[in-house]
């Protein structure tokens, strides 16, 4: 029996990691051939940052259970901290050094204002937890949309609410696809793992009973403190690439709308569930940028309502019996009966990612 | 000393106007266990509703506002009602995503009928003359935010604690299943809650769009999140400390704005509640949770 749950948990990291490796294995077919049409070169590299934003975010809400509303604030301060290195650096290193550098100090920088912001959040709980973590991005960005660089060899490059100028970083995708890849399977790989592993389980205990996990002698405010430093660092580290896309970048952008927006995503793809926080991300860009994109005018208006439509369908006691019903889950468990156990955990674990899609 | 006391009367009619939206979400809190997150675009659609009746339909301003309360108390109902009421029993996480797919509707919705640019709302309050004493000068209409928040500061409390529907209201905060065991309808109930809430939004939108004189479809947002922030300032679910939070949020931001920078009041306003709540997790007024093992 424990060797079968093993299986089952090591088949679903090897497939969710191999999915995300054929997806950016055909999109680099697609870019360096030169086949992918404009619009698909210009989603990739916000699709790819809004992954790892969502799993990050994940970590905190779906892991840790805990509501912040200020992911995009740690996104903010990695990508100018990041890109202001990167900006710094750009005549002395290599882009191959200068981005994934800029990158781990974009990366420390979020990890540091993200202890900041965990130590309150072990006092607070819910809702309260919430609203700071809400005012705290509203502070920083608020904060940078304050600051100027006005003397020195980067005078003029940050001007408050005229946004930080990347010009002389800019990277077309072609060159940014290989750090995003590497980017989005590192953080899948990294958050896959935590959560087979034992700070995973505690992790997940402190969710579910907190009061429980500390009675086992499970250390809460280290927990707490390495998952929110741990999401900021990666969520920093997402943000120095999607600095290095644009050639201005403005703090206003990353409000507590844009943390929303993230939320939204790791509630559609399911608490806890990273696969399901990339298949969201996914989705929900693309879903108001060219799916909706027929309705014009009417784009917002439909993706609300989608929204509002599909969370009062997944409460729907008989929408849920006739999901059952059509589940194709059920379909390859009933065809697979007579096969070996290995082979219904192997469709189990396929089907797991199929469902979401 | 006169600038001082005009930044405290500006600050006092911000903050009644944080106060009554903020009123909206801690009864909605402390009754349906909810955050409203449409409840700032309710503002925004009292406010709309105040320009098509006055400037477009021609109505007398008072008749305007009547309208305006009736739309926002129907379109409050109705949003519990459709989106909210099949959701009672669902995880908190699923609510506030429904909330944000209703404030982004009412936004669009706003925006499809009215367009981007912002609509001039209509000066209701220009025949109320200027009140002047010494050196300082107070506007009429803010006298007048003043004096009727606290009105209806006070008609709500005595409400609340004194009818048949507030004891009932204050019954399901407490306990709902034992409050439907006394014969309590916890639907009706709760109706009752998001028509106040929202006619107190409709009366904040008159008094905001007085003051800011400009509306968009996304105006609702700030005030929204600030009188969101003030209802947890003051400890989510408690009535007097919305009041409360909403006038201290209201002072800080004139203040920081008159005495500091207008650039850093936002970060000066989230900065003091950071703070507050660290110092005291539940809020000014918040009650402390003992836990339950």
């Amino acid at each position: 029996m424990k060797t079968n749950l093993k299986q089952k948990l090591l088949n679903k990291t090897a497939l969710t990691m191999s999915g995300i490796a054929l997806l950016y294995l055909v999109l680099c077919l697609m870019v360096y051939s030169g086949m992918a049409s404009r619009q698909l070169l210009l989603v990739i590299l916000p699709i790819s940052c809004h992954i790892v934003l969502a799993v990050s975010l994940n970590l905190v809400v779906g892991f840790l259970g805990e509501l912040s509303l200020g992911h995009a604030g740690f996104m903010s301060v990695g990508l100018f901290t990041g890109c202001l290195v990167s900006i710094a650096t750009v005549d002395v290193l290599p882009m191959a050094v200068r981005i994934p550098l800029s990158m781990i100090i974009g990366g420390v920088a979020a990890a540091a204002v993200g202890l900041v912001v965990g130590l309150p959040a072990l006092r607070l709980k819910g809702d309260y937890l919430a609203i700071v973590t809400l005012g705290c991005g509203e502070i920083i960005k608020n904060v940078i949309n304050n600051l100027h660089i006005k003397k020195g060899p980067l005078a003029g490059v940050l001007d408050g609410a005229l946004g930080l100028n990347t010009k002389t970083i800019y990277s077309n995708i072609k060159q940014l696809l290989p750090f995003l890849i590497v980017l989005v399977l590192l953080v899948v790989w990294v958050v896959l793992n935590i959560q087979k592993s034992r700070h995973g389980r505690a992790i997940m205990a402190i969710r579910d009973n907190r009061i429980a996990a500390e009675a086992t002698g499970i250390n809460v405010t280290y927990y707490k403190l390495m998952v929110f430093i741990l999401a900021a660092f990666f969520a920093g580290m997402a943000g120095v690439l999607y600095g290095h896309g644009f050639s201005i970048i403005k703090s206003a952008e990353f409000g507590y709308n844009f943390s929303i927006e993230l939320l939204i995503i790791v509630v559609f793809g399911g608490m806890g569930k990273v696969h399901g926080s990339v298949i969201a991300a996914i989705l929900l860009y693309t879903l108001p940028e060219i799916v909706l994109r027929e309705f014009s005018d009417y784009r917002m208006l439909a993706y609300s309502i989608v929204l509002i439509v599909i969370m009062l369908l997944s409460e729907n006691r008989r929408f849920k019996e006739w999901k059952d019903s059509v589940s194709l889950k059920k379909l390859f468990k009933k065809m697979f009966k007579s096969k070996t156990a290995v082979a219904v955990t192997e469709t189990d674990a396929k089907e797991g990612g199929a469902d979401e899609s | 000393m006169i600038t001082l006391i005009q930044a405290l009367l500006n600050g006092l009619s911000l903050g009644s106007i944080y106060a009554l939206i903020a009123l909206g979400y801690t009864m909605v809190y402390g009754i349906a266990k909810m955050l409203n997150f449409a409840h700032g675009d309710v503002i925004m659609v009292g406010a709309y509703a105040v320009i098509t009746s006055v400037v477009q339909a021609k109505m007398p301003g008072v008749l305007g506002v009547v309208v305006s309360i009736a739309i926002c108390a129907l379109l409050g109902v109705t949003i519990e009602f459709l989106a909210y009421r099949p959701l009672r029993k669902a995880a908190s996480l699923t609510v506030l995503i429904t909330a944000i797919g209703v404030s982004y509707l009412l936004q669009n919705v706003a925006q499809l009928i009215y367009g981007t640019e912002q609509k001039a709302f209509p000066e209701l309050f220009d025949s109320i003359p200027t009140l002047t004493l010494g050196e300082v000068s107070i506007e009429g209409s803010l006298l007048l935010t003043l004096g009727l928040t606290a009105v209806i500061m006070a008609a709500l409390t005595l409400f609340i604690n004194y009818t048949r529907v507030g004891k009932a209201m204050r019954a399901v905060s407490e306990d709902k299943e034992a409050a439907e065991l006394m014969g309590i309808s916890v639907n009706r109930t709760i109706t009752v809650t998001f028509a106040i809430g929202s006619v107190l939004a409709a009366v904040a939108s008159v008094f905001y769009g007085a003051s800011y004189t400009y509306i968009r479809p996304t105006t609702g947002a700030m005030p929204g999140i600030k009188a969101f922030t003030a209802a947890v300032f003051g400890g989510i679910g408690s009535i007097p400390g919305a009041m409360l939070g909403g006038i201290l949020l209201g002072v800080i931001e004139q203040m920081s704005k008159t005495y500091i920078s207008t650039k850093w009041s936002d970060a000066i306003v989230f900065g003091v509640l950071v703070l507050v709540l660290v110092i005291k997790p539940t809020g000014l007024l918040g009650k402390k949770i003992s836990e339950k093992v």
